[in-house]
C-alpha cells in the first residue's frame, strides 16, 4: 500500500468525523424544538399519532408549528395546510441544490428526498465533493429525523413547558448559530458574500409583507445577481 | 377523520411534492444541464443566510432585536477564531442564555 492510499484513507475518515460531529450537533440542536411541537400537539389535544405523523410524515419544523398553530387556534384544515405548505416550498429549492449529490435509481431518490429539510441541506452544501454533500445530506437528514420524532413524542408525553427551556437555555440561538457556522467557509468568496447579504436582506424586508416562509424562498432570487445564466 | 389528520396528510403530500422535486425530475443516472450544478452552488448562501437572519431577528412577521442577536455575535467571533462547529454553537447558546438571565 503506497502512502497515498494511505493519507487518502486517514483525509477521508477526518472529513467523515467532521460531518457526524456537524450533523450531530445541529441534530441535538433542533431536538428542544421537536419536543416544544410535542407539546403544542399536546395541548392541542391532539393524539399522540397524529403528532407523530407531523413528524415523520410532514417533517420539517417551521411547517409543522405553523400547521399546528392554526389548527390549535381553531383554523380550517385548509387554512393549516395552506400555511405548513408556504413554508415547506423552500425544500422545493433545497432540492435543486442536493440533486446533483442524489442521483441513484428513483425509489432511492424519493426516499432520500423525504429529509429534505434546512438542516440536511445545510450540513450537505457545506461540502466540497460531490459524495461528501450526499453523504453530509443524509447524516443530518436522518440525524435530525431520528432525534426529532424521538424528541416529538418525549415533549408530547412527558414534559410540560419545554418552550420556557428552549429560551432559558438560549436554545433557539443554535439553529441560526449553526446555519452561520456551516455558511461560514463561503463568507471569504466575494460572490457568495454578496449572495448572502441578499439573501438575509430579501428575507427581512420580505418578513413583514409576505406570507410567512415565502420570504425565505424569495432569498432564492438573489442568484439572479450571479448570473446564473452565462457559462462560465 | 379528524382535523390534525387530514392536515398531516394533505400536508405531507404538498410537501413532498416540493421535497422531491428536484431530485425526481434532475436526479437521474443522465448528466445534469450545467445550470443545475451552477445553481447548486449558489442557493445556500441566499437561503441560509435567509434562514439566519429570518430566525434570528424575525419574530411574529416583526422585526425584532433580542438575545439571539447577541449569540449570533458571539458565534461569529467564534468563527473568526477558528472554534470548532460544537463550541461555537454552544457559546451561542450560553451567551444567549447569559443575556436573559441579566
Amino acid at each position: 500500500m503506497g502512502s497515498d492510499q494511505y493519507d487518502q484513507v486517514v483525509s477521508d475518515s477526518a472529513i467523515r468525523n467532521q460531518i457526524l460531529r456537524q450533523a450531530g450537533s445541529i441534530s441535538l440542536a433542533v431536538s428542544p424544538f421537536a419536543a416544544a411541537f410535542g407539546i403544542i400537539c399536546a395541548e392541542a389535544d391532539f393524539r399522540l399519532i397524529e403528532a407523530i405523523g407531523f413528524s415523520a410524515l410532514v417533517f420539517g419544523g417551521s411547517a409543522q408549528f405553523a400547521s399546528a398553530t392554526v389548527l390549535a387556534d381553531g383554523g380550517s384544515v385548509v387554512a393549516a395546510v395552506t400555511a405548513g405548505a408556504l413554508l415547506n416550498m423552500r425544500s422545493a429549492a433545497f432540492g435543486v441544490v442536493m440533486a446533483p449529490a442524489l442521483k441513484g435509481p428513483l425509489w432511492w431518490r424519493a426516499l432520500a428526498s423525504q429529509v429534505m429539510i434546512d438542516e440536511s441541506t445545510a450540513v450537505g452544501s457545506a461540502q466540497t465533493e460531490l459524495r461528501w454533500r450526499r453523504y453530509g445530506y443524509l447524516a443530518g437528514g436522518i440525524g435530525v429525523f431520528v432525534l426529532w420524532n424521538i424528541s416529538t413524542v418525549i415533549g408530547f408525553t412527558v414534559l410540560g413547558n419545554a418552550g420556557d427551556l428552549v429560551a432559558t437555555y438560549g436554545i433557539d440561538a443554535t439553529i441560526p448559530a449553526s446555519f452561520i457556522a456551516l455558511l461560514w467557509p463561503k463568507v471569504h468568496d466575494p460572490q457568495q458574500r454578496l449572495l448572502m447579504v441578499l439573501g438575509a436582506a430579501i428575507a427581512l424586508l420580505g418578513a413583514p409583507v409576505l406570507p410567512p416562509g415565502v420570504p425565505i424562498l424569495a432569498a432564492a432570487l438573489a442568484v439572479l445577481a450571479a448570473r446564473p445564466w452565462r457559462a462560465s | 377523520m379528524t382535523d390534525p389528520l387530514l392536515t398531516v396528510l394533505f400536508l405531507a403530500m404538498i410537501s413532498f411534492c416540493f421535497k422531491s422535486a428536484g431530485p425526481l425530475v434532475l436526479g437521474g443516472e443522465r448528466d445534469l444541464p450545467s445550470w443545475v450544478d451552477r445553481l447548486a452552488l449558489l442557493l445556500p448562501a441566499p437561503l441560509l443566510a435567509a434562514l439566519v437572519a429570518s430566525s434570528t431577528f424575525v419574530e411574529d412577521r416583526a422585526w425584532t432585536i433580542d438575545a439571539k442577536a447577541v449569540g449570533l455575535l458571539v458565534a461569529a467571533v467564534a468563527l473568526w477564531r477558528k472554534l470548532p462547529f460544537v463550541i461555537v454553537v454552544a457559546l451561542a447558546a450560553v451567551s444567549t442564555a447569559l443575556v436573559r438571565a441579566l
